[in-house]
């Protein structure tokens, strides 16, 4: 298929950026959305333009680090995938694709589709862990059982991959999801509890000095959300704020 | 220099211990004085920096990535082995080191992997102290599964996503030294060189991603958790970043790179689809626990499958040869990932792939699917249940416990592989071989140390599932924070390294003028252009099954193909600036020197062993005719390279194996 693609391109974060056209021919419905962005680089490259920077690494949907914004939606049309597993079957021949990086004032753009998600490294340094040094005679691991629903609930909220769709996709440009999954995994679990309070005053703390907006349940964030965090773990984490208040 | 093990005396069981509780110390506030640099931030480099900064150490940590949870070590599905013997089905630290020594072709150090066998169980406790959530029971204990070849249930588990709730683990205990500033953590940076001084290793020259700027960073000692080669075949299931820069850089500074041969080549992957194809996608082995591995014994009905004139479902019971089965009856599906690769490669090179390319097989869940659904109607009290019936309820016991699997092959194939047999082919997955570490994980650099997949030691010539996590958090969390101690104890009058010294000066030299080269060389083909061509050799000559001649027209190929690219690469954008062209291009430079030094071990290597198959050492007669043929003999040894200049000119070193505590035996599973 023969495809129009309209592209951010931004040279880096103190120049102004812009929407540049691009046509590529002869693109497999086989092919992943990033296969087809290769082909289109090594075009460049061969006409000795710049290619376009865009962020990707396991290609297999779990390290989190592609963030295209593709026709208005994070991750692009289809639903429960990263753009990495995105496939061009889901475009006609004839298309025009509007490519853009994942827009929020906490997330700049570094370059073209590349942006920065460090304020996500930084809520996690506020809080995102359990004190526990390695030392190999922490309690056997079977010490504390823990009901399988609460284990798996934990795991659902666990399986967040830090990528940033959420706060792309929401209006208010919201981080709750993100946070809220963290805090939650370890709510649920008795080894987090010890430090449930502090862990969610300072994480929130810290999402709102990195500039991220405020949830006004719209859900887009879920609906979006590659991995399905669900929006109950906003729920729990307002809960356990209020708990953390009082 | 002669190799030095470094191994403790002592039974094997107590070495561990006893060689603990002699080695030195540093004390509290000694630590406090000393940096140590840690390349890598996956499993084993996160877990180091983690344990190290809690002792104390400051830490530098290094990540390409733009946040150390995407490391590739999150995309490990299956799960980790350790030896709790929760199960009660006779499991022990003995067995574990039994599985993992006789799993990888008694080509591993026995006295590591004894002691990775008896850490494991320390492991489960850390993660679940830090709040990593494996699956359980209803009873609230943990649950633990079974993996490929193995007679205990021992690799514990969290969904599909072992791999990442791990490392998001060993991430979070990063995150709370990095708060304390115990890391200082350096993202989007990558190591081009180490550097050393006086004979030890004392710090890094590192590129900042995003700036361009080449940056000196000083430390006591340099850690290299930087993962494996795989991606030197350009396709693997590596992720696209995943580069051999650091451990081939500390190789031409004075590092052995051993046992590169030693390449693990997964039986269960998604099949390419064309020439434009970026990565390969793992479907884990658990797969085979219920898939029949086939393709069509007559020519006529692959040429039909391959022209859309006839479906694999057309074909029947007669007309379908399962080869597994045929070749290996006491393993059929289950054999080895080695054997199965081998076996795939064998039928589709006579022709009977079944996809476009030629390289495909069938894996087929129809009989699993009767046999539950069938199963299922009994305990559901159904008589006579229809065929349909029968395909539901049996659809949903696979897809309980597989769903995720199947969706994922969905995503990517568009077919739905309830109704038609999944399409598979073998892809490189893992790297046994790496830099030459003793018992410490020290290299031969003093002061720079191995871990993880990057080092050579635990897995020998094959690897079994769900043990790269094993011994990734082995070596951070448990083994390395004890041996560097050794080494930095005569380090606490030394004060700061000075990054103003000639030593520093000429490595950030050579890194600023490789730069240059490629900003400013006007070639005519793209680095992914040579990438791909170094990888068709490895793949055609270096990849499955390996003969003297492939290997040697291998090296000429690379040597020709390395010439080429030092002349007519074309690297587009600027040094000063986020340039992911640069990038690629110091990258392949390594991957061109290192497949070289890959053919030239596995032309040494006249043996066949785990996943190295020289087509010369093969049974010649007997039952197990054309299978695999281990040389004891001549090759129970670790070749271990000195960078001489030139791959092919690189000296061998060897390192004797000795087994006190196993007996070798063949592997068969006819």
């Amino acid at each position: 298929m023969n495809l129009t693609l309209k592209i951010w391109r931004q040279k880096d974060s103190n120049t102004k950026g812009q929407m540049v056209d691009y046509k590529v021919t002869d693109i497999s419905e086989h092919m992943s959305f990033l296969e087809m962005m290769d082909v289109l680089n090594e075009q460049l490259i061969a006409k000795g333009e710049e290619p376009i920077a865009f962020d990707h690494d396991c290609r297999e949907g779990i390290c989190g680090m592609c963030s295209m914004y593709i026709n208005g939606e994070a991750h692009g049309p289809d639903r429960g995938i990263t753009t990495c597993q995105l496939h061009m079957r889901m475009f006609k021949d004839g298309d025009t694709i509007t490519i853009e990086p994942f827009r929020a004032a906490a997330f700049p753009v570094i370059k073209d589709l590349v942006v920065d998600r460090t304020a996500f490294d930084r809520i996690q340094h506020a809080g995102g862990y359990i004190s526990v040094n390695t030392s190999g005679n922490t309690q056997d691991a079977n010490a504390i059982p823990i009901s399988k629903e609460a284990a798996d609930t934990a795991m659902d909220a666990a399986t967040c991959i830090g990528c940033g769709a959420c706060v792309a996709t929401c209006k208010n440009s919201s981080a709750m999801l993100f946070v809220g999954a963290k805090v939650s995994q370890y709510a649920l679990l008795p080894q987090g509890q010890v430090e449930a309070a502090d862990r969610v005053k300072n994480m929130v703390a810290q999402m709102d000095l990195e500039g991220f907006g405020n949830c006004t349940n719209t859900g887009a964030c879920e609906v979006e959300c590659p991995k399905g965090i669900s929006l109950d773990n906003i729920a729990r984490m307002n809960r356990e704020l209020m708990k953390a208040s009082i | 220099m002669a190799l030095n093990s470094k191994v403790p005396n002592g039974p094997l069981k107590d070495k561990w211990t006893d060689y603990k509780n002699k080695i030195n110390l540093v004390n509290p506030a000694n630590k406090r004085h000393i940096d140590v640099i840690v390349v890598g931030t996956g499993l084993a480099g996160g877990s180091a920096s983690a344990t190290l900064a809690e002792l104390g150490y400051n830490v530098k940590a290094f990540a390409y990535q733009d946040s150390p949870r995407r490391a590739h070590s999150i995309a490990a599905q299956g799960g980790i082995n350790a030896a709790k013997n929760y199960q009660g089905d006779g499991d022990s630290t003995y067995r574990l080191f039994y599985d993992t020594v006789k799993g990888g072709d008694y080509r591993s150090r026995e006295a590591n992997v004894y002691r990775l066998a008896e850490v494991s169980a320390n492991i489960i406790d850390q993660c679940v102290a830090q709040g990593v959530p494996f699956a359980r029971d209803y009873g609230g204990l943990l649950d633990n599964r079974s993996f490929g070849g193995v007679l205990v249930s021992r690799t514990f588990y969290a969904k599909g996503q072992t791999g990442q709730q791990l490392l998001l683990g060993a991430y979070s205990a990063m995150n709370r030294q990095i708060a304390r500033g115990k890391i200082e953590m350096f993202n989007r940076h990558e190591m081009l060189d180490v550097v050393i001084v006086d004979g030890k290793a004392r710090g890094i020259i590192a590129r900042n991603l995003v700036t361009g700027e080449i940056e000196r960073h000083s430390a006591h000692a340099v850690v290299i958790a930087s993962g494996g080669y795989g991606n030197v075949y350009f396709l693997s299931t590596n992720a696209m970043g995943s580069n051999a820069t650091a451990a081939w850089k500390i190789h031409k500074k004075g590092a052995y790179f051993a046992n590169p041969c030693y390449t693990q080549i997964h039986p269960t992957c998604i099949p390419r689809s064309g020439d434009y194809q970026s990565k390969l996608t793992l479907m884990s082995e658990s797969l085979r626990n219920d898939g029949r591995i086939w393709v069509p014994k007559n020519m006529e009905d692959v040429i039909a499958i391959r022209e859309g004139k006839k479906k694999p479902t057309d074909l029947s019971e007669e007309e379908r040869d399962y080869y597994l089965e045929r070749r290996y009856p006491a393993f059929g599906n289950l054999v080895p990932r080695d054997v199965a690769s081998r076996a795939a490669k064998e039928r589709c090179d006579a022709g009977y792939g079944v996809n476009a390319t030629g390289e495909a097989v069938y894996l087929d869940f129809a009989d699993a699917i009767t046999r539950y659904g069938t199963e299922q109607a009994k305990i559901q009290n159904i008589d006579n249940p229809s065929d349909a019936k029968i395909y539901e309820l049996g659809q949903k016991i696979v897809e309980a416990k597989y769903g995720n699997l199947f969706q994922m092959y969905e995503k990517i194939v568009d077919e739905n592989p309830y109704k038609t047999p999944m399409m598979i082919y073998p892809a490189v997955h893992y790297t046994m071989g790496g830099v030459w570490v003793d018992y410490n994980l020290m290299t031969t650099i003093p002061g720079c140390y191995c871990i993880g997949e990057a080092n050579f030691s635990d897995h020998g010539a094959n690897r079994l599932g769900a043990s790269a996590l094993m011994q990734g958090l082995a070596d951070g969390y448990f083994v390395l924070p004890y041996t560097i101690g050794d080494y930095l104890s005569d380090d606490i009058r030394t004060g700061k390294i000075p990054t103003d010294s000639p030593e520093f000066e000429e490595a950030e030299k050579a890194v600023k003028d490789n730069i240059d080269f490629f900003v400013n060389n006007k070639g005519t083909h793209s680095v992914d252009y040579y990438h791909k061509k170094l990888g068709k050799i490895m793949w055609d000559k270096c990849g499955m099954s390996r003969n003297e001649k492939g290997l040697k027209e291998a090296m000429k190929e690379i040597k020709e193909l390395r010439e080429d690219f030092w002349k007519n690469v074309s690297v587009p954008g600027g040094a000063n600036e986020l340039n992911p062209e640069l990038e690629k291009a110091g990258r392949v430079a390594d991957f061109l020197e290192l497949g070289e030094l890959f053919a030239k071990d596995a032309l040494d290597r006249e043996e066949s062993c785990g996943g190295h198959f020289r087509e010369e050492s093969a049974e010649e007669s007997g039952p197990q005719k054309g299978e695999a043929k281990r040389d004891d003999e001549n090759f129970a040894y670790v070749a271990a390279w000195e960078y001489k200049g030139e791959p092919s000119k690189a000296k061998l070193h060897k390192e004797q194996l000795e087994f006190k505590d196993i007996e070798l035996k063949q592997r068969s599973y006819k």
